[in-house]
């Protein structure tokens, strides 16, 4: 395939998720704006003003752009993992699989569905946050990256679920008892600077965290973690689980007898 | 050039169940090439080893001189495969169906969408291409998977029984379709458990059981070695007991219907004449259906009594 034809399939996925996204965007997009809604109701406003300020900020500013990359996270994961495993259920996967697209290109449509989700549902979940508070952007081009990276990572995330999912309930499983925790302690809520020192460094092994600072950093100029590090590890992971997938598919893992 | 060229290919799931023995095969380009045999024999597996979806143990399949082994991309992109099971999203609308599998292939969204609407109309599903594709009958589906597979013109179109399950008048109307697609320069092989389907479409044949290839020649050349034919007499008057006829075996099936089996060649003209004398009147004749199913179950019960 010369670079112009694989543009088309790569095309194909994508446009295959956007419509999917769309078709279902009561299932899509609709929850997640309900829920963080309901979290800057109570969270912010209610209980907030009795909290007062964390980091610097009113607690309202400040769970914003934490929402907003939770947001992002769980809705590129969830978009991956069911849309490719919906795929492999229903085994119309095969259509992909018989043609001559090549697996960086499946993968790479794959992701760029998980990571349009995202944007859609992080962007919803920011329009809506404007409602509660007035934010000013301190670093657009970081926001913006750090987005990005953070729904690119787990999509493929999304996708090694999907490959290693037999059933339903295996792509409810990691989402429900590892992804949500991670969420809640990667300091969405709450700035690590607060946690005792064992705890704290305990958090810098959670993932969420660095991608919840960038953002915060791009968001508030205030970040719990140095940019820097939290963009080159976001990276790294992109490159070690990107490989993986890679791997899984020209394995044929959960795809080829 | 061969349009298929299977080499000594083997496939073993796991550790035991052994699908496919060494088995080799040639399909030359332009030909209707029937690939039968029983349920378990190997036939999906041989398909899905050209079609890349399962992996062979040990061998190769060559695509217009294309490994499925090493060029991959190369061999698969001459393929159209309609698989035996719907396997297509029931949520999607033909329509997008089709335009997404081509863009797969390359083939860019304007000249998928003009293909799309060519094929819908070929196959009669043109006013059904905005539905979701679960709303289908059986039919609609299984021709809507051929439509898919001829997307992006494939000089091999591979079908595993399609139309199983279809009724008479679709399955005709199919066998016209195929033949057609034949005859515009399109290499096709079929798996099919309707013997008439594979006796009235293809040219060539391999009849594999157990893994293996048991026979691998011309329709013609295998319904050559019949050595007995078998005619159904509808009778004018209803008869008591089977009339004798030299050389003949009858057997009486009903009061008015008897079937007679004969050596192949035998003049008609003597049966006839003899039915005639012993005051027997026939109102009609035909072949017995289906002389390749004969054929099929004595090649497939030889290496079994063997055993």
């Amino acid at each position: 395939m010369s670079a112009a034809v694989r543009w088309v399939p790569f095309k194909t996925i994508v446009i295959k998720e956007i419509n999917r996204i769309l078709r279902i965007w009561g299932q899509t997009l609709v929850p997640p704006a309900i829920t963080m809604t309901l979290y800057f109701l109570i969270f912010g406003q209610l209980i907030g003003s009795r909290i007062g300020e964390m980091g610097g900020h009113r607690y309202m500013d400040f769970i914003v752009p934490g929402l907003v990359m939770m947001s992002v996270i769980q809705n590129a994961y969830g978009n991956v993992v069911s849309s490719f495993f919906g795929s492999k259920f229903g085994r119309y996967v095969e259509e992909l699989l018989v043609s001559p697209t090549p697996n960086w290109i499946i993968l790479a449509g794959y992701v760029c569905g998980g990571v349009l989700r995202g944007c859609m549902v992080g962007g919803i979940v920011l329009i809506v946050s404007l409602l509660f508070t007035d934010l000013s952007i301190a670093h657009p081009l970081v926001m913006i990256a750090s987005v990005i990276l953070a729904a690119v990572l787990f999509s493929l995330a999304g996708f090694v679920n999907a490959v290693y999912a037999k059933k339903f309930d295996d792509i409810s499983i990691i989402p429900t008892f590892i992804l949500t925790p991670l969420t809640y302690l990667g300091g969405v809520f709450y700035s690590v600077s607060l946690l005792p020192e064992f705890w704290r460094n305990v958090s810098l092994a959670n993932p969420i965290l660095y991608t919840v600072n960038a953002f915060r950093y791009g968001v508030l100029g205030e970040s719990d973690v140095p940019v820097g590090v939290a963009f080159a590890i976001m990276l790294a992971a992109i490159l070690v689980l990107g490989a993986y997938c890679l791997r899984l598919l020209d394995k044929g893992v959960g795809l080829r007898a | 050039m061969h349009a298929l060229d299977v080499i000594n290919l083997k496939k073993t799931y796991g550790t035991r169940v052994e699908a496919l023995k060494g088995i080799s095969l040639t399909v030359e380009e332009g030909d209707f090439f029937a690939l039968l045999g029983p349920n378990g024999a190997g036939k999906s597996t041989l398909i899905g080893i050209a079609a890349s979806l399962v992996r062979p143990s040990s061998g190769d399949v060559k695509v217009f001189g294309k490994s499925v082994v090493s060029e991959r991309s190369a061999a698969v992109s001459h393929i159209g495969l309609v698989p035996q099971e719907f396997n297509f999203n029931q949520f999607e609308k033909p329509f997008e169906i089709l335009v997404n599998q081509a863009g797969y292939y390359g083939v860019p969204r304007d000249l998928a969408k003009n293909r799309a609407e060519q094929y819908l109309k070929q196959l009669s599903l043109w006013d059904k291409k905005d539905v979701a594709s679960r709303t289908l009958s059986g039919g609609m589906k299984r021709r809507l998977m051929i439509a898919r597979a001829m997307m992006h013109a494939p000089k091999l179109l591979i079908l595993d029984e399609p139309t199983a399950g279809v009724d008479i008048e679709i399955r005709r109307s199919m066998w016209t379709y195929l033949k057609d697609i034949n005859r515009a320069g399109t290499t096709v092989i079929l798996t099919t458990h309707y013997l008439e389907e594979a006796e009235s479409l293809c040219r060539n044949i391999a009849i594999i059981d157990h893994g293996m290839i048991v026979k691998n020649t011309t329709v013609k050349a295998l319904l050559g070695t019949l050595d007995r034919e078998t005619f159904v007499f509808d009778l004018a008057q209803p008869l008591a007991q089977a009339p004798d006829l030299p050389d003949c075996i009858v057997h009486r099936v009903d009061d008015t219907t008897i079937e007679v089996d004969v050596p192949r060649g035998t003049e008609l003209n003597g049966l006839f004449a003899i039915l005639s004398a012993a005051g027997i009147g026939v109102r009609s004749m035909r072949n017995k259906a289906n002389r390749l199913e004969e054929l099929f179950v004595r090649l497939l019960e030889k290496p079994r009594d063997a055993a």
